[in-house]
């Protein structure tokens, strides 16, 4: 109802703008060429762009105050976060400079040399040093972005077996993710999707026969022991899925028929994560958010919302279907004993069959 | 194609020969004037139907719960009681990104305006091939329809993203759009991809051989130059994606498995094997990158055109200007991975792709200090056009600028196919390109209808169009940096993202206002055919040959001969000179020198 009532309050601005309009025309003079520029337009257009220019750094100032506030800066919890939040901020840095200068030079431009009769332009066509100059100072820019993004994508990238990272599988499904753990041998067991046999309850298509998929475990919910390198492989049923954990700073795509891979390590648990004051805060605007949002359920006799208490999060970020915007897990980063305790309770998949 | 060339050559009484009927004239026309006409209200109503889709589904991203009459009355069964239905919701996405990529801002930007400026601006009576011509824009306008009728189809229409990856595309099990809903999409495109080819082919021969004398390639208009280079790379490029779109229809219909393995769906193992979804990745973009300098360049040219001309002074950097389309150009074709970074390709490839990636900023960087020392002490006259070339470098420097963001490897881990990416590439070239089509529009209506476009529906249209553009994309550039990913049907089954809501619905709010504002400019552009001004020969005091040209239109353009080019096109306040242009068909004076450009 609301958007109806947006679009029909629209429609009736636009018919007073068009009134107004044809009022100006029937006053202007009936020249030869009445819809060229006049100076009084050229003038009023240039100090538009004044305003303008104006309204670019106030929503750039509104944004960053309002909004700036976001993960992607700041309290990563992984060992390679900060090396991309570091890059991302040098990067927004020089971005906020070059926008500031270049937006203030064009709109500034457009005002001071407005139109007027009589007046001549300039002529100036070329002049090789100055296109010299900017031509090398985003070269130079550019090279330091590149030789910086190109250290950090390779260190992230790059898996160090040395490390024995904890080999864990996500697995990707319309619309739900499964996690294999590769149990005591820390290997994970063969696997196709050919081998699914719903009815022996073995899901993710396990070998049955391999000594290695034996211990595997299979969970619903991703939890990872915290300072541990992880070694994920990723896999899928049926369609593209993209595995992204946005806290770890991490994403790769999941791709029926191969198997691809990426690796971090968790650096905050999640209880001291919740602990951090920035979460805090952020838990607690979302809260006052859906108490708000309960009231008109709670007056319909419905259920209010659930309060929100911080979680990690696996989102699915590669259309894939329906149900793509709910295709989650939950991540629980947690101490090693606690880790250990938890997956001594989950079923190893020589268990979990049916027979 | 040197014979039709001769004819042109010494047919100075070439024209109305042969009685012209009302079909042979504004249907099935051979005349490039026309044809360009054509291109641009097919365009202008797939646009309608594009702009429309992104409000109703922006309504439906601010308000997730709310039913909305409006849904009922246009989606149908698709808005039960009125709430809309996630599967038409990707829908409506898909179709959205299609048609404003490809059937606005390709065919109805690049072919209406290398259709109407190719020949007039080099001096040439028409296309090498008229008949190419009109088959490539009935083409255009079969694959338009296909891709409405498309709409209509009972399962729905395609629905896995305008990326259209497979699996989502290939199987119909897998979502109800990749049923006939996909099949008419393939087709469709398929025909668009015919329809371009041959409309690139032409443009290329034409501006190779018409060339009027004198009109040597270092005098032709940025404007050709633009249209030139893009045709170019269409050529490359989109063979590519016809094939990638043959492999799939393969893979769809015959059982071959060049982009499916291992599938198991709804409780069936399919029998592909050993095809991989990745190939189909790099076949898509290596169309898909080079598509968006296909929208990009030609709206390039027609600014740098209408800013030397509404600045009264010469382009600046004319040389750098060329340099930069060729080096775009070739840097275009070897960036394709970018789109792939997390794919699961090798991380070293995604190395050399960031390289190259953020090699573009540097011509890009060139041009846009270009545009803004063209301004520089110049006599500004702030027509509707000037406005949105100024609104064009303004939108393109600020969406370019998080291109260095994107095209970082590293930096896209964290942010890709979130809103940061929608941002990025609605201001670089959805927003950007559009301001250069309305910019050409403003700029080439007088010489397209013969009449003038009303200034100041022009004004009020660009300012309420920038506001918008600018309230819409700049936030969305925040709640993508947050982690929110695209294409989420509704964002409430995540409270992480509860405090983002309100930055939705301002974003909505101002893409509806940006929607409904364009009724201005529709009004404008229909009403001002039959009730306009009419127009005068040369309204913005331009140097370019279409401005020598009678403002009715005719058959092969000049009634006489056709004018020879002495200098190139950017003699604006010329020292030595009493009026503050000089046309390219005025011969130097005695002892002028022709710049060293």
């Amino acid at each position: 109802m609301t958007a109806l009532l947006t679009i029909i309050v629209l429609v009736f601005i636009l018919v007073a703008i068009w009134q107004m309009v044809k009022i100006f025309d029937l006053a202007q003079a009936k020249n030869e060429n009445s819809q060229v520029a006049t100076d009084k337009d050229n003038t009023m257009n240039a100090y538009l762009m004044m305003g303008f220019l104006a309204f670019i750094y106030i929503i750039t100032i509104v944004c960053f105050v309002k909004w700036g506030d976001l993960p992607l800066m700041s309290n990563s919890a992984s060992a390679h976060g900060p090396t991309i939040d570091n890059l991302m901020i040098i990067s927004m840095v020089i971005i906020f400079i070059v926008q500031t200068i270049t937006q203030f030079l064009l709109h500034y431009f457009a005002y001071k040399y407005k139109g007027e009769k009589g007046k001549k332009a300039l002529f100036f066509a070329d002049n090789n040093k100055l296109e010299a100059i900017w031509t090398i100072i985003p070269v130079i820019v550019l090279a330091g972005l590149i030789i910086y993004g190109l250290n950090t994508w390779i260190n992230i990238m790059g898996v160090d077996e040395s490390d024995d990272p904890l080999v864990i599988e996500l697995y990707a499904q319309q619309f739900n993710w499964k996690a294999r753990y590769s149990g005591a041998d820390n290997t994970l067991g063969k696997a196709n999707v050919r081998l699914i046999d719903i009815d022996r309850a073995n899901i993710l298509g396990l070998d049955e026969a391999d000594p290695n998929a034996q211990d595997d475990v299979i969970t619903t919910e991703l939890h990872l022991p915290v300072g541990k390198p992880v070694l994920f492989k990723m896999r899928s049923q049926d369609v593209l899925h993209s595995a992204y954990m946005p806290h770890f700073r991490a994403q790769m795509n999941c791709v029926p028929g191969m198997i691809t891979q990426f690796g971090f390590t968790p650096t905050v648990t999640t209880a001291d994560m919740r602990e951090t004051a920035q979460i805090k805060e952020k838990v607690k605007r979302i809260n006052d958010i859906r108490v708000e949002k309960s009231k008109p359920l709670l007056e319909k006799g419905e259920d209010p919302l659930e309060p929100y208490d911080f979680d990690y999060l696996l989102l699915c970020n590669k259309i894939c279907g329906k149900s793509h915007y709910n295709m989650q897990m939950k991540i629980v980063v947690e101490t090693q004993e606690e880790y250990d305790a938890w997956i001594k309770e989950q079923k190893a998949f020589k268990n979990s069959l049916i027979n | 194609m040197s014979a039709h060339a001769d004819t042109h050559a010494h047919d100075d009484d070439h024209g109305h020969h042969h009685k012209e009927t009302f079909v042979t004239k504004y249907i099935f026309s051979q005349d490039h004037k026309m044809i360009a006409k054509q291109y641009l209200i097919t365009g202008t109503i797939m646009g309608v139907i594009g702009v429309l889709m992104s409000m109703m589904f922006r309504m439906q991203i601010a308000w997730p719960e709310e039913p909305n009459v409006l849904f009922e009355a246009l989606l149908g069964k698709w808005a039960p009681d009125g709430v809309m239905d996630a599967d038409i919701y990707l829908a409506l996405v898909t179709i959205h990104g299609t048609i404003m990529v490809f059937f606005v801002l390709t065919a109805g930007l690049s072919g209406t305006f290398s259709n109407l400026l190719i020949p007039l601006q080099i001096g040439a009576r028409d296309m090498a091939s008229g008949f190419l011509n009109m088959v490539s824009y009935w083409l255009f306008f079969l694959s338009s329809v296909i891709m409405v009728i498309s709409l209509f189809v009972e399962a729905g229409p395609a629905a896995a993203g305008w990326t259209i990856y497979p699996p989502l595309s290939a199987l119909p099990m897998a979502q109800g759009g990749s049923g006939m809903g996909m099949t008419l999409w393939l087709v469709s495109m398929a025909i668009f991809i015919a329809s371009s080819l041959l409309g690139s082919l032409n443009y290329i021969v034409t501006v190779i051989n018409l060339r009027t004398k004198g009109m040597s390639m270092t005098r032709l208009p940025l404007t050709i130059w633009a249209f030139f280079i893009t045709a170019v790379i269409g050529v490359i490029s989109f063979p590519v994606l016809l094939s990638a779109a043959l492999l799939l229809i393969m893979d769809r219909s015959f059982g071959t498995s060049f982009f499916l393995s291992d599938i198991f769906i709804q409780g069936e193992v399919l029998h592909y094997q050993g095809g991989s979804p990745v190939l189909f990745e790099h076949l898509f973009w290596f169309l898909g990158h080079p598509e968006v300098y296909i929208v990009i360049l030609p709206a390039m040219g027609l600014v740098s055109e209408i800013m030397a001309s509404n600045s009264r002074k010469p382009i600046f950097g004319y040389r750098a200007m060329i340099a930069s389309i060729l080096a775009i150009a070739f840097l275009s074709t070897i960036v394709w991975g970018h789109h792939m970074f997390i794919s699961g390709m090798n991380p070293f490839l995604g190395s050399v792709f960031t390289f190259t990636t953020l090699l573009i900023a540097i011509p890009s960087a060139v041009k846009a200090f270009n545009w803004i020392t063209t301004l520089w002490k110049g006599n500004l006259q702030m027509n509707p056009a000037m406005l949105f070339s100024i609104g064009f470098v303004s939108t393109f420097i600020t969406g370019g600028l998080t291109g260095i963001i994107l095209g970082d490897s590293a930096l896209d881990i964290n942010v890709h196919d979130t809103y940061f990416v929608v941002a990025h590439f609605h201001l670089v070239m959805g927003i950007s390109a559009l301001y250069g089509m309305f910019a050409g529009i403003y700029h080439w209506y007088p010489k397209m209808f013969g009449k003038m476009l009303n200034k100041n529906l022009g004004y009020i249209h660009f300012w309420i169009t920038a506001v918008c553009a600018y309230g819409v994309f700049f936030p969305m550039h925040f709640i993508g940096m947050a982690g929110l990913p695209r294409r989420y049907y509704t964002n409430s089954n995540f409270p992480l993202f509860d405090d983002l809501a309100n930055v939705n619905v301002i974003i909505t709010i101002f893409a509806l206002i940006g929607g409904v504002v364009q009724i201005i400019y529709l009004y404008n552009f229909f009403s001002s055919i039959f009730f306009g001004k009419k127009a005068t020969q040369n309204p913005w005091k331009s140097t370019t040959l279409e401005w020598t040209t009678p403002v009715e239109h005719m058959h092969g353009n000049w009634p006489g001969d056709i004018p020879h080019v002495h200098r190139w096109a950017y003699d604006y306040s010329k020292p030595g000179h009493d009026v503050d242009f000089v046309p390219q068909n005025i011969p130097l004076k005695d002892g002028e020198e022709e710049l060293q450009h």
